[in-house]
């Protein structure tokens, strides 16, 4: 469903990635680990469109993303990204609905609303928050607003940056219970950066990790605590010796 | 080497002259994107509004308060002078002219840079450092529609009635302070100051404050759009945002002063 192949994107004189080849089959989820700076989240940017690849090619069914129509295309999508990326002067419910009440997929305000109380309470928000702003918001209810709108319009593709970090361990585990879910649920194909290895084993169907720009190694999340790569071994035992230097 | 040392102060001067001309064009086309998207759907109605709101109507108090206190000045300095030659009595004329002329658009659009080009970028700068920016493409929304075109068709709309208003708060400043410490007649510094002032002098202070007001708005969103990344991105987008915008205001004025009134 979503193939990259030989993609490279450099900012000034740091190359990031250095010619990514990976493929995602439709319903499938796909964990990308890797330490801080690999290049993780550009990597999701550029499959979006949002950053532009430097060479390679990056289909959507065939399609090159970059020459997609662009609204047709982001409608298929929904990101959550890493700090939530709410929108400050909306509320609560309005940024969950944002998608609904503006666009192709515009619905009537009562009806927006009434879906965006339903997506919040999909993530353990009750309505008494909808109509809070999100400064008036703690992190972890942030993390779990933007996952609302993330799903709100019930996209295909869903894209996950950093779900859990700043979340304490139990609404961790909500989340990542809640994203298993979804995937399995919706039938949507999704792909989660994360470097929290107990949201990498319940999230995941194939885990791909990426370090100096490659794809390291790319497999079933079975497979993964059995493979002798060295840098897979390291990154998941968190050890601070191996091959990933501790100092990048 | 004296070869080398010319081309080295050259390349010296030319940097900055390129830097500068290519800033100029990227802010230039930036104008042109917003421009050819006023007339294209969709439009975000509820974002115009919340613009207007905040250009507008919020930015009456500081603009009131720098055009009563500029036109009892210039009263006053109209005043000191004018008895040096014996023209005491042309204070209602020059604070007219003064005030409508040039201080009401110029003060209104500087007081619009100060207060609406920082807000704007700062905004927009943090939305871009928290990846709302990013968010909105995500959604299916053109960023430039929705916070760029918005805020500048209501800048270019809502910085004229500024203008007036503050054309009329200056000349009352000018008329207290004429009337209450120089002993001008009430009823004669009024008429006098209707009987001179003509039609093209209030629509060059309409016009100058459209432009002001497109000029203070576009260059809030394009260096909160091309913010560095950080605090410091944000601090730096929104004072480069304003001194760009003031500079601009300065010389868009003579500009249009030129046109207008040179004979």
């Amino acid at each position: 469903m979503i193939e990259l192949s030989g993609v490279t994107k450099s900012f000034g004189s740091k190359q990031v990635l250095r010619g990514i080849d990976l493929r995602l089959d439709k319903g499938q989820s796909l964990v990308v680990i890797g330490g801080s700076g690999t290049g993780k989240s550009v990597l999701l940017k550029c499959i979006l469109g949002l950053v532009r690849p430097d060479e390679g090619l990056i289909t959507l069914e065939g399609q090159n993303v970059l020459t997609a129509e662009r609204e047709a295309f982001l409608a298929r999508f929904g990101m959550l990204f890493q700090g939530g990326a709410l929108f400050d002067s909306l509320r609560v419910w309005e940024n969950v609905a944002f998608r609904l009440m503006r666009g192709p997929l515009k619905r009537p305000k009562d009806e927006a609303r009434e879906i965006a109380v339903e997506k919040l309470r999909r993530v353990g928000l009750g309505p008494e928050t909808a109509d809070l702003f999100p400064a008036e918001l703690s992190g972890g209810m942030q993390k779990r607003v933007g996952l609302a709108r993330a799903i709100a319009a019930e996209p295909e593709i869903i894209f996950f940056d950093e779900p859990t970090t700043g979340l304490d361990p139990i609404m961790a585990g909500v989340i990542n219970a809640l994203i298993r879910e979804i995937v399995t649920e919706m039938g949507a194909t999704a792909i989660t950066i994360t470097h929290d290895m107990t949201s990498v084993r319940a999230i995941a169907d194939r885990v791909a990790m990426l370090h100096d720009g490659l794809i390291r190694w790319n497999g079933p999340v079975g497979e993964m605590d059995s493979t002798p790569d060295p840098y897979v071994q390291q990154f998941i035992h968190g050890r601070a010796t191996g091959p990933i230097a501790a100092v990048r | 080497m004296t070869g080398a040392v010319v081309t080295g102060a050259l390349a010296a001067l030319g940097r900055p002259v390129l830097s500068a001309l290519a800033a100029f064009g990227r802010v230039a086309i930036y104008a042109a994107q917003t421009i050819s998207h006023l007339v294209r759907p969709p439009f975000y109605t509820r974002e115009f509004l919340s613009a207007l709101l905040h250009v507008g109507w919020l930015s009456l108090p500081v603009v009131g308060l720098t055009a009563i206190f500029t036109g009892g000045a210039l009263a006053l300095q109209i005043y000191a002078g004018g008895q040096r030659f014996n023209a005491e009595a042309v204070v209602p004329q020059i604070v007219a002219i003064g005030m409508v002329r040039e201080l009401g658009p110029v003060l209104v659009g500087l007081m619009i840079a100060a207060r609406v080009t920082s807000s704007i970028a700062a905004e927009i700068a943090t939305m871009k450092v928290t990846e709302q920016i990013d968010a909105l493409v995500t959604l299916s929304t053109n960023p430039m529609k929705y916070l760029t075109v918005p805020r500048v068709l209501a800048g270019t709309l809502t910085v004229p009635l500024l203008v007036a208003v503050g054309d009329v708060i200056g000349i009352m400043g000018g008329f207290l302070v004429a009337t209450g410490q120089l002993g001008f007649n009430k009823a004669t510094y009024i008429q006098t100051t209707l009987d001179f002032l003509e039609s093209a002098d209030v629509i060059s202070s309409l016009a100058k404050g459209a432009v002001f007001g497109f000029i203070a708005t576009l260059i809030g969103c394009y260096h909160g759009m091309a913010s560095g990344r950080g605090a410091m991105g944000v601090g730096g987008a929104t004072k480069t945002a304003v001194a760009a915008a003031s500079i601009l205001i300065l010389a868009a004025n003579f500009l249009l002063t030129s046109v207008m009134f040179t004979p």
